[in-house]
């Protein structure tokens, strides 16, 4: 148990509208351990954002058990997870989410700020913008950089604050192929030299291939686990 | 999170859309400015009317005949009443006492004709009404022993009559074309218009009895007020007691049914003392609603920007902003937009206040707005609120939003 980094038991979650609910997810259970790299695949409405959600820590699950980096999630109050997101996930998004109006370097300090660290901020987000190789772009407002630079500065501010995890959700779908790649390069390196715990959302399966697992969501359940490769019919 | 780096965010955020922040910081600006100016005004006035009442003279008191409304025998005030009012014996309170009688009159010199005031008083009125002269003598006790034809001009008269207040000592002008000597002016008391002080000639009690009002067959002995100074300020109720007591007593008059009227000098300084208040409470009011109105258009304003920031604010929550960590964060942007309004509001305010002082001056009238440290004060601290009590509902609102739809928001 302790080399996982993240344990799901029968987790569900069931959301009303109006009068009728829907089991977004029907009951899952997964481990995934420190310093693996996992691509979660599904169509749509198979109830992958749902997943995603719920490991990032942004929404609770309706029933069922979530251990994120040894501590019980499912308990926690809003504020209680903001700490928990803030020290443990990384989130990289597909529309980057970055500030428009902030410098790339206060962009990538923004989780430190709400970690509350007083001193050092400054230099520790320029060494994270420096080993995703924008060191010469740290007082750049995103307006001014291509949309690879963009998420690149976005993952210096996934990393800033040294998660447990890294949770992409479709983190080349706004890339043309070229940057796309470099991005999904950049983070395997990452995954592979600082063993950062690394999970992909993800439609495209030449994304997934890059992974060590796959784990395919269909209506609400894990369809299929398996090493990219060796995919089942 | 830190107090400067709040303040810069927020800042830079106002920054970001400058016609949107200037338009709702303009609504501050104007009430605050509307506040300033209008507290100031109104004790500028206050200050005004009380110097002007003090002008009057001090510790005075006034006496006039005809009692309440029901009275119907009315005696004259008489010189006999002054000189019981003037007895140290019978009214150990009253230091000075100078009757009077006014008649309206027209003065002339060289063709020139200017109607006014005729005050026909003893020498002691100088000191009960501090009157101070620009040039020569105020009228003595022999002038007044030997009816003399002598007069003291206010110095509007003065201006009007001669176009100027300096060197008319011996000259002669004609009251109700009769010569009077020139001995005195007066120095100007201010007011103008009704208010003036400055509108009147002065004689002696004496000459104006002898010549005008026996020509009027009115009674000789007649006195339109007595005017009365008590020893002191704290003695002034007793005195009025005194001269009551004295007036009843040679009218036969019983209590209540009173033939003659006091008045204090305190009750006029209180009356308007009263009136300048509920005046400036009053301005400061409807100056006051249009801070409201400005509070409410930053409510709007923020509502606005926590919709069209939604997306922010669930990135921020994902990042690990808590929710104090958000409503610190809009309140501060809030704040930050009202006081700076206040701040500009209460330099336009003093601008005003000042503008109103200078076109005051201009048209005459001796008035200076006072910008109190306690009207900025009660601005600032109240523009402050307003944008803190106005920011609480849209910033609670943004602090609410679950992270998950925050960030699916288009």
């Amino acid at each position: 148990m302790s080399d996982c980094v993240i344990c799901l038991e029968n987790v569900t979650k069931t959301y009303r509208m109006g009068e009728i609910e829907v089991n977004a997810l029907a009951g899952v259970s997964m481990r995934i351990r420190r310093g693996e790299a996992v691509a979660i695949m599904g169509p749509s409405g198979s109830g992958k954002s749902t997943l995603m959600n719920i490991l990032g820590c942004l929404d609770r699950p309706t029933s069922g058990r979530y251990e994120l980096d040894g501590e019980t999630v499912e308990t926690l109050n809003d504020d209680a997870l903001a700490a928990i997101r803030n020290r443990k996930v990384g989130f990289v998004f597909q529309s980057f989410n970055l500030l428009g109006r902030a410098t790339a370097l206060a962009n990538v300090e923004l989780p430190l700020r709400y970690a509350g660290m007083r001193k050092g901020r400054r230099e520790r987000a320029t060494l994270t913008l420096e080993s995703v190789g924008l060191g010469d772009r740290i007082r750049h407002r995103p307006t001014e950089l291509s949309g690879g630079q963009q998420q690149r500065v976005a993952i210096a501010r996934a990393l800033v604050n040294e998660p447990a995890m890294v949770l992409a959700d479709e983190p080349t779908g706004n890339l043309d192929s070229r940057s796309g790649a470099e991005i999904l390069q950049l983070l395997m390196q990452l995954n592979r030299e600082r063993g950062t715990t690394l999970i992909v959302v993800t439609h495209d399966s030449s994304v997934a291939a890059k992974t060590q697992r796959v784990i395919r969501l269909r209506d609400g359940l894990i369809e299929a686990e398996y090493v990219p490769g060796s995919e089942p019919a | 999170m830190f107090l400067a780096q709040n303040l810069l965010e927020a800042l830079e955020s106002l920054t970001s859309n400058k016609l949107r922040s200037g338009l709702t910081m303009l609504g501050i600006v104007i009430g605050v400015a509307a506040v300033i100016a209008m507290l100031s005004v109104g004790q500028g006035a206050s200050a005004s009317i009380t110097g002007a009442i003090n002008e009057i003279g001090t510790n005075l008191i006034f006496v006039i005949p005809g009692g309440q409304e029901d009275v119907t025998v009315t005696r004259p005030l008489t010189m006999g009443d002054a000189r019981a009012i003037a007895d140290p014996l019978q009214a150990p309170s009253v230091l000075l006492v100078a009757p009077m009688i006014q008649s309206r009159v027209d003065v002339t010199v060289g063709g020139q004709s200017h109607s006014t005031q005729l005050q026909a008083v003893t020498a002691d009125y100088q000191q009960v009404r501090n009157v101070t002269l620009s040039d020569g003598e105020f009228i003595n006790d022999d002038q007044v022993l030997g009816r003399a034809s002598v007069v003291v001009l206010g110095s509007d008269v003065a201006d009007n009559l001669f176009g100027t207040t300096v060197g008319l000592v011996g000259e002669t002008v004609r009251l109700q074309g009769q010569p009077f000597r020139i001995i005195g002016v007066e120095e100007s008391k201010g007011g103008s218009g009704f208010a003036s002080q400055d509108d009147h000639v002065t004689i002696p009690l004496t000459t104006a009895q002898a010549r005008f009002t026996a020509q009027r067959g009115g009674a000789p002995d007649r006195l339109d007020m007595i005017l009365a100074q008590s020893v002191t300020t704290e003695a002034v109720p007793q005195a009025v007691t005194e001269i009551e007591e004295i007036l009843r007593l040679r009218h036969r008059v019983q209590v209540g049914k009173d033939d003659f009227t006091t008045f204090k000098q305190q009750d006029i300084l209180q009356t308007a003392a009263q009136i300048t208040g509920v005046l400036t409470i009053f301005l400061g009011g409807i100056a006051a609603i249009s801070l409201l109105v400005g509070g409410i258009g930053i409510m709007n304003i923020m509502l606005v920007s926590v919709t069209e920031r939604t997306r922010e604010i669930g990135l921020r929550k994902a990042l690990g902003a808590r929710r104090r960590d958000i409503l610190i964060q809009f309140l501060t942007e809030s704040a930050t937009l009202s006081l700076a309004g206040g701040i500009i509001g209460i330099l336009l305010g003093w601008f005003l206040a000042w503008a109103v002082g200078q076109i005051a001056t201009a048209t005459g009238n001796d008035f200076t707005p006072v910008v109190g440290v306690d009207s900025i004060l009660l601005a600032t601290i109240f523009s402050a609120a307003v944008g803190l009590f106005f920011g609480i509902y849209p910033a609670s609102r943004a602090a609410s939003l679950q992270p998950v739809e925050a960030l699916r928001y288009e």
